[in-house]
């Protein structure tokens, strides 16, 4: 399980930071390191593009994991480099960008979109199968996701577009209703599917959400 | 009479799709109405069909039934939440539009504002259960309504569907849509009669009238571009050939769509043309048919 992102347009970093001269460039060694999109050799990468365009790079660095706290420490040892910037590009995921935001006073730009939290299909095609909904219907399913993986998040059963497996509206996937038969039918329950499912609460995923966890 | 009322005579139903235009001149629109008043039993109104912005299906349905023809007011779940959705059968309930059929829809990716945050709050099946919920005089969470809805639902049913999966899961669904509220069946386009006849063979017991969709041919070209892109579509390569070789096209296209609805009046309760451009030629379709 990764967090995927993607590289921004270099025309839109180039717009973000139209109005500093001097940047600070900061990739993560975690996901954005595995999607070639953060590690050291994309921040090497941005370094030159930023240099070519004009801009003067006061220093980078990889963090082993932004999204952790232990990134404040990073910030602290690379200090002179930052403090000589007039911002910072953090090319890791959403998460990365606003924890170096909440440990900086530099204003702080995203290199990277952020896509979803993906799940690894075959070797390097990540597919994402869960979006965090907040009241999980894998029980209706036996576990494939319905609400992630039908491009309609329908929960009472398929549009009936599939050709072939595939789906009507992302032909590029399966239709996950036939895969959810297919696993209920070996299972012998297609019974489940007879089931009205009512609408699911999305007030679950009324943003922002949070959540106690009690400590050790 | 009323659609309801219609269907209960047991009289062969016909029902033409009629598109929402892109802007605000509906002098075509009301033309298309004048021209199906009388031929046909009701109209759908499309409700941004293929997620193409266009005017709105209740407003078109309204104008429909000003010029006398019975709307049938068709909702998507794209792109109204529950709140929207709720509100919108009020308001429809309230223009005296009757019948609704009721639709997940496309995603939007596939019209023209791909860039849109589609909502799905709801389904098909659950929007059906909201509209036997309005008709109880409730809306979906229990609240009383002061003056409930009386609206007819259908749905639509997909028996081309090409896998055991799939076709299985459209009769598990069929059986569902049914059980909150579905009273009659709109389907996908039909062009082999047989292929149909066992599908209404396995729907037979569910005791539901089953409108079959019709799509008049322009060509052989529109028939090909269906069966590679259009699930549950499949033109036979008789019919492509009759189209290829045919000298005049439009007359052809209107035998084949005639001739399809006169098998398909011994399986079936009624026929859904759905005639995509060709909304002129529906009376010329219906009296070849000898409908
Ligand atoms: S239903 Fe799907 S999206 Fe929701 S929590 Fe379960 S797996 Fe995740
Ligand atoms: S084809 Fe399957 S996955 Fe795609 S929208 Fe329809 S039901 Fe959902």
């Amino acid at each position: 399980m990764k967090t995927i992102t993607e590289t921004k347009p270099l025309a839109e970093i180039m717009k973000l930071l139209e109005k500093h001269k001097r940047i600070h460039l900061i990739g993560c060694g975690t996901c954005a390191t595995t999607c070639h999109t953060g590690g050291k050799a994309e921040v090497l990468a941005m370094k030159e593009q930023l240099k070519a365009a004009g801009k003067e790079v006061t220093g980078w660095m990889v963090v082993p994991t932004t999204c952790d706290p232990l990134t404040k420490y990073a910030l602290k040892e690379e200090s002179e480099a930052v403090a000589a910037a007039d911002a910072i590009l953090v090319m890791t995921c959403g998460f990365g960008v606003q924890t170096v935001a909440a440990y900086s006073d530099k204003p702080v730009y995203p290199g990277l979109d952020t896509m979803f939290i993906g799940w690894e299909q075959s070797p390097g095609r990540f597919i994402e199968i869960c979006i965090q909904c907040g009241q999980c219907v894998l029980g209706l399913t036996t576990g494939i996701c319905p609400v992630t993986r039908c491009a309609k998040g329908m929960l009472c059963g398929p549009c009936g577009g599939a050709r072939e497996g595939k789906c009507e509206q992302q032909p590029e996937h399966d239709c996950v209703w036939v895969l959810i038969y297919e696993r209920l039918k070996k299972l012998g329950m297609l019974d489940k599917l007879t089931d009205f499912v009512p609408p699911k609460d999305y007030s679950r995923m009324k943003i922002p959400r949070t959540a106690e966890v009690a400590l050790p | 009479m009323s659609l309801k009322q219609l269907i209960e005579t047991g009289k062969f139903i016909v029902t033409a799709e009629v598109a929402p235009i892109k802007g605000t001149d509906t002098t075509e629109l009301l033309e298309v109405a004048e021209l199906l008043r009388g031929k046909i039993d009701a109209a759908n109104v499309t409700d941004q069909q293929s997620s193409m912005m266009r005017l709105g299906s209740m407003v078109t349905s309204h104008l429909l039934k000003e010029k006398g023809l019975e709307p049938v007011f068709q909702m998507t779940c794209r792109d109204r939440n529950r709140i929207a959705l709720q509100s919108d059968l009020l308001s429809a309930s309230v223009l005296g539009i009757e019948n609704v059929l009721a639709l997940t829809g496309d995603v939007p990716s596939l019209g023209d504002h791909p860039q849109a945050k589609p909502v799905f709050d709801l389904d098909s099946v659950q929007l059906l259960w909201v509209i036997s919920r309005l008709n109880a005089g409730y809306d979906m969470v229990g609240n009383e309504l002061k003056g409930k809805t009386n609206f007819f639902p259908g749905a639509a049913v997909n028996p081309g569907a090409d896998t055991e999966a799939s076709f299985e899961m459209q009769i598990i669904k069929m059986e569902k849509k049914i059980n909150n509220g579905a009273r009659f069946f709109q389907t996908q386009a039909i062009y082999d009669v047989n292929l149909f006849a066992k599908f209404m063979k396995r729907v037979e017991r569910f005791k539901v009238p089953v409108l079959a969709g019709v799509i008049p041919l322009k060509s052989a070209g529109m028939a090909k571009f269906m069966n590679k892109n259009v699930a549950g579509i499949l033109v036979p390569d008789e019919l492509i050939k009759k189209m290829t070789t045919a000298e005049d096209k439009t007359q052809t296209g209107i035998q084949i769509a005639a001739d399809l609805i006169k098998n398909l009046k011994d399986i079936c309760q009624g026929v859904h043309i759905m005639a995509i451009g060709w909304e002129k030629k529906v009376p010329q379709i219906l009296a070849a048919a000898g409908l």
